[in-house]
């Protein structure tokens, strides 16, 4: 299987040739530096994003307090988290930087409040 | 009680250039529109702010909170749902501001103004989309309001015009929360918004139409369907190519335009190229002391670049109301060469360093931006990506001309 | 003993017929409307002119010719007693070519025998003297002082306000399922909210009123929806100080240029005939557009090709003849107001006071005057366009005054509020933006409420208690969202 993955790391945008087989990498190839290569495997191996939602609140400046993952998590595991976070509900006052979930699905990441509310 | 500055807009650039001014011994207040400092940050809740200008990746309300934190600390006054009616140029260091505030109406009296009023986004109407006019059309950002400030989810499939940042933004957003985004539409050939931005397409299975338009909107009380088509090299649709989408929401991304309203009617010169005023290098309008910054002056990608522009005007305007007005100068044009659609200042002097914000009107690989006598060598340039460059006192021409070439 | 009036349609029509009737101590009057709100029919969307009464050849449309005359008598005063935004500005009929200017001189007579006042013919020179700005193949026009704008929409707000105040009743949401007849004579209205008795049926339906005509019977007219689309433009943009028309065609007035009450220049309608089943094609559309600016573009030759802020469309109701059908019909107690095209928003007054007189003459009613009844209504008060000490004032009773939420048009929180107040006032059960819209101007301007309309929602969410995502644009089916934001990932129980 080959993937072509246009690289985010600068602005040349290397469009950086993957080949995997059996989940292993054959080959990396149209790269230009070695954090193009270095990201390149970990976008096919085991992507990570950064994570941002809303969480309900009750009294609070606004229905919602904006949240975000204290570092990236993987791509897999966003729709999971967006689930988990529906079940919550906070009551105001919220300060920003309150733990909404800790180490949430065992993802080694705190999911934090990045408003007041 | 006159004020050296009056800074009207409490966002990113509003907010640095008060505390510029502040910082510069000059007496300062903030006036906001809204209930609450921040200006637009405060829906933007993904990271990608700050990089540049911090060193540091924060979501919007955090960058924002870091501004207005240190307002609070220097006790700079700011009035919030303060709309200005009016201003009145009475002497080049007395300008009234009319204000209709909660408190009353009231007209506060300031030697300079950084107007940093922000942009308004373009909206369905103003791209020609026609059909019915239906709930389900949104501009990304009241949608970004609806959701990540109100809490409201807007719709469960989205068709969204534009792909620019703010349209991949809301997207990921819309995605993340359970919507299907059955498409974005692009009117050029190439994508609009920074490449770490348009990994959110594949991140989520959407299809990216380039070289397409939204002609017609469908539905009863809701959008139900929405019509594309191919378009041209010159944007014209090409007839037989028109299809339907099934979608109930339909966001547009088409732009944002400088608010310059307020500064319109003082008769301050506009550049059609921009959308907001003629400047000079410290971002003074063709209105003496009236100085401007942020996406009020010219859209940036990058709040950094707002930050800095802020900055920049609030320093300059304590500087104007101190000194009882800025040193006129021999002014040199900035020209516009080939492939530049827009540069920001428009005047410079040649006394002072000074950074160029300027903008490609096509995508250019392993390109040279001249400037002046100076060449810089840019691997890539994209309309979508703003270049910045600092250029030196000693590299600056008379003429000076900025062209970026193959 | 009192008789039972119920109007069919909350339009203009409707609502000044029953401000007129509002009058009479011995009427009950009722209107029912299927829509949420009052005005949303063909009252919404149209040019928003008061006519001089010039076009309206009296052997071939007597009713229009005489009406419209009377009904610009009649507006010259409702908007002062209503408070309905409006401005006098005359209108210039130009001649484009030289056969126009014959045309003008016979619609000069007609004006005359119409009595119409103050008409005259205006050459070349003086042309270009009293609206600089106009095209200069413009060879002359006939100038009509009397012709005005209304903000339309608000208008229907306004009379439907003063009835209410003098004892009407509206039911909004309401639509008729069948009228009962029997022994000749109308006995009450069927609606999914009950049965509504009634001793006389009037059917302002717009331009669903052959369908309400046919449950009685009467089916010898059907109506056709014909679409005019316009364009409005951003502040800035300039627009003449007078309407300006083309010289007419046989059917309709033409492609008009104005500067519209709010101060943008507006553009339109062209005339497209529909099908009889698409009266809710409210589309706008690519080809009307373009054609509307090729139309507008030779009268103002200076409309650029940006700039547009807004386009819509409305649908007037056409009758086979041309003429309006106002008639008591042989079904006792039913009387038909159909057809109602333009000039129906001229006529809209005159026509409350022949339908009075129908009631008088044709049916028989002995009308008994209120001994007391309440001319005047109150416009909510424009925070930004008082004078500063009166905004003070009003500032410092309520802070509401002082929170601007519609940038574009300084429209404020309380303004807002006192939209809301409005509509509960006349029953409004759905919260909608466009009932705000039509009673302050928020969401109008240049930004078309990216800026406000949120904020707007959440200001009627909270005033009728419903969530955010219930709240619709214009009325049910409209709402702005599906549900709460995480409405599509919670597990579904």
């Amino acid at each position: 299987m080959k993937y072509a993955l246009t690289c985010i790391v600068c602005p040349l945008g290397c469009v950086i040739e993957v080949e995997i087989k059996n989940g292993e990498i054959i080959s990396v190839a149209n790269y230009k530096c070695p954090r193009g290569k270095e990201w390149a495997i970990e976008e096919i191996l085991s992507p990570v994003r950064p994570f941002m939602s809303v969480v309900r609140v009750i009294g609070g400046i606004f229905p919602v307090v904006s949240v975000k993952s204290t570092g990236p998590v993987p791509k897999e595991n966003m729709k999971d988290l967006t689930k988990l976070l529906s079940n919550v509900v906070l009551q105001a006052p919220v300060p920003a930087g309150t733990v909404v979930l800790h180490n949430p699905m065992g993802l080694k990441v705190d999911i934090v409040t990045t408003r007041d509310a | 009680m006159i004020y050296d500055v009056v800074v009207i807009g409490g966002g990113p650039a509003g907010l640095a250039a008060a505390i510029k001014a502040h910082e510069e011994g000059g007496k300062v207040l903030i006036l906001e529109q809204a209930e609450y400092l921040g200006g637009i940050l405060q829906q933007c809740i993904h990271p990608g702010f700050g990089i540049h200008y911090l060193g540091e990746d924060l979501t919007g309300p955090e960058f924002a909170s870091l501004f207005i934190e240190k307002v609070r600390s220097l006790n700079i006054p700011y009035i919030l749902s303060a709309h200005v009616m009016k201003i009145e140029i009475m002497l080049p260091l007395a300008k009234k501001i009319q204000l209709i505030a909660p408190k009353g109406t009231k007209d506060i009296e300031t030697k300079a103004i950084v107007y940093t009023a922000g942009a308004r986004e373009k909206h369905g109407f103003e791209i020609g989309i026609t059909g019915d006019r239906v709930s389900g059309i949104y501009t990304a950002g009241e949608a970004q309001s609806l959701m990540d400030l109100y809490g409201v989810m807007p719709g469960k499939r989205v068709l969204i015009v534009g792909s620019g940042d703010v349209g991949l933004i809301m997207a990921r957003r819309l995605s993340l929360e359970g919507a299907r985004v059955v498409g974005v539409v692009e009117l050029m050939p190439y994508p609009g918004g920074l490449a770490r931005n348009l990994v959110i397409l594949r991140d989520f299975n959407i299809p990216l139409y380039l070289s397409h338009r939204v002609l017609e909107v469908h539905g009863r009380g809701r959008v139900e369907r929405v019509k594309m088509a191919r378009v041209n090299s010159k944007g014209k649709t090409i007839p037989g190519t028109e299809r339907w989408i099934e979608c109930d929401t339909l966001l547009i991304s088409a732009g944002l335009v400088p608010d310059v309203r307020v500064l319109e009617s003082l008769g301050i010169r506009i550049d059609p190229s921009t959308g907001g005023p003629v400047v000079n290098e410290f971002l003074e309008t063709t209105a003496p002391g009236v100085f401007v910054a942020g996406n009020s002056l010219v859209i940036n990608d990058l709040v950094d670049y707002a930050v800095e522009q802020g900055e920049r005007a609030g320093m300059q305007a304590v500087r104007y109301a101190k000194n009882g007005g800025l040193p006129s100068m021999n002014w040199i044009p900035v020209e516009k060469g080939g492939n530049v659609r827009c540069v920001i200042p428009h005047y410079i002097n040649g006394e002072n360093e000074v950074i160029l914000y300027l903008r490609a009107r096509k995508p250019v690989k392993d390109a040279t931006l001249v400037t002046g006598k100076k060449m810089h060598k840019i691997p890539v340039v994209t309309p979508a990506e703003m270049l910045r460059v600092k250029i030196k006192k000693e590299d600056i021409t008379r003429p000076f001309k900025v062209e970026v070439s193959p | 003993m009192s008789i039972r009036v119920t109007i069919v349609g909350g339009g203009i029509v409707g609502a000044s017929i029953a401000r007129v009737l509002s009058r009479y101590e011995n009427l009950k009057v009722h209107i029912i409307e299927k829509m949420s709100d009052v005005g949303w029919g063909v009252s919404k969307a149209n040019t928003a002119l008061i006519h001089g009464g010039y076009d309206d050849d009296p052997q071939k449309y007597p009713l229009r010719a005489s009406l419209c005359v009377k009904g610009n008598r009649l507006w010259q005063k409702w908007v002062k007693d209503l408070e309905i935004p409006h401005v006098w500005s005359g209108a210039l009929i130009i001649a484009l070519q030289n056969e126009d200017i014959k045309h003008l001189s016979t619609l000069l007579e007609r004006g005359i025998r119409n009595g119409v006042p103050e008409m005259r013919l205006v050459e070349k020179e003086e042309l270009q003297a009293l609206q600089p700005g106009i095209a200069s193949e413009a060879t002359g026009a006939l100038y009509v002082p009397t012709v005005g704008q209304i903000a339309s929409p608000r208008a229907t707000v306004a009379i439907i306000e003063n009835a209410v105040k003098n004892g009407v009743k509206i039911h909004l949401e309401t639509e008729v399922q069948g009228i009962k007849v029997s022994d000749g004579e109308v006995k009450g209205i069927q609606t999914p909210r009950g049965f509504m008795e009634s001793d006389v049926v009037i059917n302002a339906a717009g331009l669903y009123a052959d369908e309400i005509s046919r449950m009685v019977g009467l089916d010898y007219f059907t109506l056709r929806p014909r679409k005019g689309e316009y364009l409005i433009y951003r502040h800035g943009i300039p627009g003449p100080t007078r309407v300006l028309f083309p010289t007419p065609t046989p059917k309709s007035k033409g492609i008009i240029v104005t500067t519209e009450v709010g101060g943008h220049l507006m553009i339109g309608p062209n005339a497209q005939d529909m099908e009889r089943d698409e009266k809710d094609n409210l589309a706008t559309t690519e080809e009307g557009l373009k054609e509307v600016l090729q139309g507008a573009r030779k009268l103002w030759p200076g409309i650029p090709d940006r700039g547009v802020i807004r386009t819509f469309a409305g649908l007037r109701p056409e009758p086979p003849n041309g003429d309006f059908i106002i008639r008591a019909e042989e079904v006792w107690g039913f009387i038909n107001v159909a057809g109602i095209r333009s000039p129906g928003l001229t006529s809209a007054p005159a026509i409350g006071y022949f339908v009075r007189d129908i009631l008088r003459r044709d049916l028989g009613l002995k009308l008994v005057p209120k001994r007391r009844w309440y001319p005047r209504r109150r416009d909510i008060t424009r925070i930004a366009a008082i004078p500063d000490a009166q905004r003070d004032r009003k500032i410092r009773a309520r802070s509401e005054y002082g929170q601007v939420i519609c940038r574009c048009n300084h429209i404020t929180k309380g303004e807002i509020l006192d939209a809301v107040e409005r509509m509960k006032y006349i029953n409004v059960k759905t919260p909608s933006i466009d009932s705000v819209k039509f009673r302050t101007g928020a969401t109008s301007g240049e930004c078309q409420g990216s800026f406000c309309m949120v904020r707007i929602a959440m200001l009627l969410a909270q005033e009728y208690g419903v969530p955010l995502w219930n709240v619709t644009l214009k009325g049910p089916g409209s709402e702005l969202g599906i549900g709460d934001i995480n409405s599509l990932r919670r597990e579904k129980k």
